[in-house]
């Protein structure tokens, strides 16, 4: 007779679920998140693999890690620190112990803790019998014999059945946090809607791990996270990724422009490739080209013949279509480009998280080349990101870049759904009448006519040589070269009048501001929150638009005696902001190719602060 | 766009109509005035093409300006990327009669990538190669279609470089229409610019180009109205393959390989020689054919290689784009937006 289990009520928990490259620790991982959403409470995830599609079994650098945050209120990050890891072999207790919170509990597969798996990792006795993990709450669980035995009787071979093992680790979890299974099952039935062994064995494996938490002497407490009070709405989960793919899709329909992707797969990015090629039935055009170059000027051939174009990459592609940006910037055409940043320079970090392409974004092309540059701040914000790159590109005839990253184009999080009737209109305007067209003349907003090859009697030519001044001639003349190049200049810095002001949360003026922009919005935000909470007064602001920046920003800057900018590269932002406004900032920059630690970012405010606490 | 049901006489264009206000800036007696002065003659003809349905897309090099002496639509656009944004112009708006203008230098050095895979994706586009053998716009820097040995700037002891076989290379990369042409033949470069306007799917036509300047004479053999009759070989479909200033020679198939021989009493028989087939699926005559260029004992072939038939990227993305909407429904915004797993906070 099992004893009934404690239940302990908490607001709030990290997990990282760490294995083998093949051993699904993805799978797992987004599964949970899946139902936890559903379940209602806030979550943040991080997912965490190497670049190696299957690195050698058991080693410590083809660890596959997927980390989860959630709680009862709002949360911002996949959490500092995880206080549970699910470490299916012992190269995953090796590889995460050191980011455990103390007293942190480790679920262990022990049966994957024999000599050879204890040798790949680099162990020299077995730490579940070493006592090398006193302090921590250890649950040595059989899971891969566990699994075998329900499974006993299936027609699945016994390497087929060692693949079911993260689903009992995955029904295990759901007991320990009370959650429901139906979510994961009604997941099995329709990924192996045509395989009824796999179904059966998927789910049996799950309720087995379920039930063994019920059953078994060795947990004794459950717990319990109540849904968290999110704003009135229906949501889903989603990632970063997708919800690009999503914000573009919806500029489509809100422009009535047939949306033109040309991508080349590239990580972290070709998931939005991915995604948008699933939408023929919107008359999406995706196109995977022959390169990161063929890409873009695909998506300018189409931007060219009127459509709403893009283009998808990360770092390394973002500088393979360098060359073409500058085309798209002489030939005023509306066109996207997507960068999903990734760890750098060279191949740098393809699966990890980082911040440094800003420069290459508002700066790196030949000649004077003026860009509009716009970045997320969270995996739902992508959606309203990449409207607005469809929206500013259009409107001023531009190419737009918008960044996004590594860590929010993988990561989840809850999103409160907008209609469509309440997203922002996308007005397109085809120039048609042939009397006094000049294929340079300029609107009030110095954008110059769209015009689709095929209208009768506009007939002209454009190209990357340097354009007479509305006729659009080749000139090589001195005065219309300066002309020109500073009216495109003015063109991108007049899209300032056009986009939203830089908010302050907190007080408006003051001793410190945290300014940030891009992906580490949730990492600031949580680390200001406790700082307040421990007295001190810090307001932050987050960047969204970072060329060009907000027309209130200078004064914004001017309201604070000083500014901390963390950023996840060497201090790109805090260049761009000394060289623009003359003010001088602080820096915090950690290039880990992970998320900032809330932490890490508390204590520098702290220690900006110092001495001024009122607590 | 339709026309609205309206009975519209058409008045036939001239090459006039063609030509832009822009002055034509090639050096005088450069062949590209001469390949200009075709597609202006021929376009009037294209049948079932209106002038602004008509785009030309180049990349960087002399003849990359031929855009802007064509009054149609026109983007000069980034060294070597022509076939790449025609890529997009065509499979955006796939009405539209897409062609592209490249030297050997942007086509096949630095725009290669884009060239072959334009011509396996058998996109409709037309691809007409100005060859000069020569980097012209950067003053004299062999190019990848210069001849061994050849000195330049660049190789002035004498290039080492194996040359690409353009006609080959298309061939190789499964472009569904292969054809050559010479700039100082008037007649027979109009003719081929028709066929490639007719063709569906990736057209690609090499043009003997002279530069005046800095490879002056390079096809000299093929163009003077002395030597050319011996040493060029009209291809024609279904029409056994003669050449020669008193029509003596012909083209035999010998143990698998290409042999010239003379023809007539005591001679070999017209019957003997191979009867050229546009059309054949097998790539084996017209690869042949490709690789007789620059074999002093062949002479140069030209005229069409090969056409066949094949379904275009921008018609299979087009078609693609039916089937899914037939199959999923026309797509519904608001659905796909609050689609996957949903809940319901109050």
């Amino acid at each position: 007779m099992v004893k009934e289990k404690e239940v302990q009520q908490i607001t709030e928990v990290t997990v990282r679920f760490a294995g083998d490259s093949g051993d699904g620790m993805q799978l797992t991982g987004s599964q949970f998140s899946e139902t936890t959403a559903i379940f209602g409470n806030d979550l943040s995830t991080l997912p965490d693999y190497p670049a190696e599609i299957r690195a050698p079994i058991g080693t410590v650098y083809g660890v596959s890690g997927f980390q989860l945050h959630f709680s009862s209120a709002d949360i911002h990050t996949p959490g500092d620190r995880p206080d549970v890891l699910v470490a299916m072999n012992p190269a995953a207790i090796k590889k995460n112990i050191g980011e455990l919170k103390p007293g942190a509990m480790i679920i262990a597969n022990t049966d994957s803790f024999d000599k050879k798996n204890l040798q790949l990792a680099k162990y020299e006795t077995n730490p579940l019998e070493d006592n090398s993990l006193i302090g921590y709450e250890v649950y040595p669980v059989p899971i891969a014999h566990l699994t075998s035995k329900a499974l006993e009787g299936t027609k699945l071979s016994p390497k087929e059945v060692s693949r079911c093992k993260n689903f009992f680790a995955l029904g295990l979890m759901y007991w320990l946090y009370d959650r429901p299974l139906e979510p994961t099952q009604k997941w099995i039935h329709d990924k192996f809607k045509n395989k009824p062994e796999f179904i059966e064995a998927n789910e049996k494996a799950l309720i087995a791990g379920y039930n063994y938490g019920e059953n078994t002497e060795i947990f004794t407490t459950r717990y319990n996270v109540e849904p968290a009070k999110l704003p009135k709405g229906i949501y889903r989960s989603i990632s970063g990724n997708e919800a690009t793919a999503l914000g573009f899709l919806a500029a489509s329909v809100k422009s009535g422009l047939p949306l033109f992707l040309g991508s080349y797969p590239i990580t972290p990015a070709s998931e939005i490739l991915q995604y948008l090629s699933y939408y023929k039935n919107f008359g999406v055009k995706t196109l995977q080209a022959e390169d990161e170059i063929a890409g873009i000027t695909s998506a300018i051939g189409a931007a060219y013949a009127g459509n709403l174009a893009l283009t998808t990459t990360s770092g390394p592609g973002l500088a393979l279509k360098t060359e073409a940006i500058g085309l798209a910037v002489m030939t005023e055409l509306p066109l996207v480009i997507v960068d999903v940043q990734r760890g750098g320079p060279s191949t740098g970090l393809p699966t990890k998280t980082e911040q440094a392409d800003l420069l290459q974004a508002v700066y790196g092309r030949n000649g004077e080349s003026p860009v509009a540059v716009v970045a997320a701040s969270t995996p739902s914000d992508c959606f309203n990101m990449a409207l607005e790159a469809a929206r500013i590109a259009i409107k001023f005839m531009t190419p737009v870049i918008l960044l996004t990253d590594g860590y929010l184009g993988n990561g989840s999080e809850p999103w409160n759904v907008p209609h469509v009737k309440d997203l922002p209109e996308i007005p397109v305007k085809f120039r048609t009448e042939k009397e006094g067209f000049a294929p340079y003349l300029r609107d009030e907003n110095l954008a110059r006519p769209w015009v689709k090859p095929g209208t009768p009697g506009l007939e002209h030519r454009v190209g990357g040589l340097e354009k007479a001044n509305i006729t659009g001639n080749v000139s090589y003349d001195p005065d219309n070269h300066d002309l020109m190049i500073k009216l495109r200049e003015k063109k991108v810095k007049g899209i300032a009048k056009d986009i939203p002001l830089l908010d302050i949360d907190g007080d408006q003026s003051g001793e410190l501001l945290v300014l940030g922009w891009g992906g580490t919005y949730g990492a600031i935000k949580e680390a200001v929150i406790k700082v307040r909470e421990a007295g001190y007064k810090v307001s932050q602001a987050h960047l969204r638009y970072l060329n060009p920046f907000p027309s209130n920003t200078e004064k914004v800057l001017k309201s604070f005696k000083k500014i901390l900018i963390p950023e996840i590269n060497l201090g790109q932002l805090a260049k761009i902001i000394r060289s623009e406004y003359l003010i001088p900032v602080e820096q915090f920059n950690v290039v880990r190719g992970l998320p900032f630690r809330v932490s890490d970012i508390e204590n520098k405010i702290i220690e900006m602060l110092g001495g001024s606490s009122n607590g | 766009m339709g026309d609205n049901g309206k009975e519209i006489k058409e008045i036939k264009l001239t090459a006039k109509d063609f030509a832009s206000d822009q002055d034509v800036r090639w050096c005088p007696g450069c062949g590209d005035y001469s390949i200009l002065a075709q597609v202006q003659r021929s376009f009037p003809d294209m049948i079932g093409v209106k002038k602004e349905n008509i785009v030309w897309i180049s990349g960087i090099g002399c003849s990359s300006r031929f855009p802007y002496y064509m009054d149609t639509y026109g983007y000069h656009t980034i060294h070597g990327r022509a076939p790449a944004i025609a890529t997009g112009v065509k499979v955006a708006m796939p009405d539209l009669s897409v062609w592209v203008a490249a030297g050997d230098g942007d086509l096949l050095s630095i725009g290669g990538n884009h060239f072959i895979h334009a011509c396996r994706k058998n996109i409709d586009l037309k691809i007409l190669l100005f060859n000069n053998r020569i980097y012209g716009l950067t003053k004299g820097q062999y190019s990848p279609t210069s001849e061994k040995g050849k000195k330049t700037k660049t190789s002035p002891y004498g290039s080492v470089d194996n040359p690409f076989n353009p006609a080959a290379l298309a061939l190789g990369s499964d472009a569904t229409f292969v054809g050559r042409a010479l700039d100082g033949d008037a007649k027979h470069l109009q003719a081929m610019i028709k066929r490639v306007a007719e063709h569906k799917g990736a057209a690609f036509l090499e043009i003997f180009q002279n530069c005046v300047i800095f490879n002056d004479g390079a096809f000299d053999k093929l163009t003077d109205k002395k030597t050319r009759d011996d040493n060029v070989l009209y291809l024609e479909h279904g029409k056994p393959m003669i050449f020669g200033i008193n029509k003596n020679k012909g083209i035999v198939l010998e143990n698998g390989k290409p042999a010239v021989v003379e023809i007539g009493e005591g001679k070999r028989r017209v019957e003997d020689l191979i009867v050229h087939d546009e059309n054949d699926e097998s790539f084996l005559i017209a690869t042949m054919l490709a690789h007789m260029t620059d074999n002093p004992n062949m002479p140069t072939p030209v005229g069409v290689f090969r056409q066949v038939s094949r379904p275009t990227l921008d018609g299979e993305i087009e078609d693609q784009i039916e089937q899914v909407k037939k199959m999923k429904k026309e797509g519904d915004l608001e659905k796909v937006l609050f689609s996957g797993n949903t809940w319901s906070v109050n």
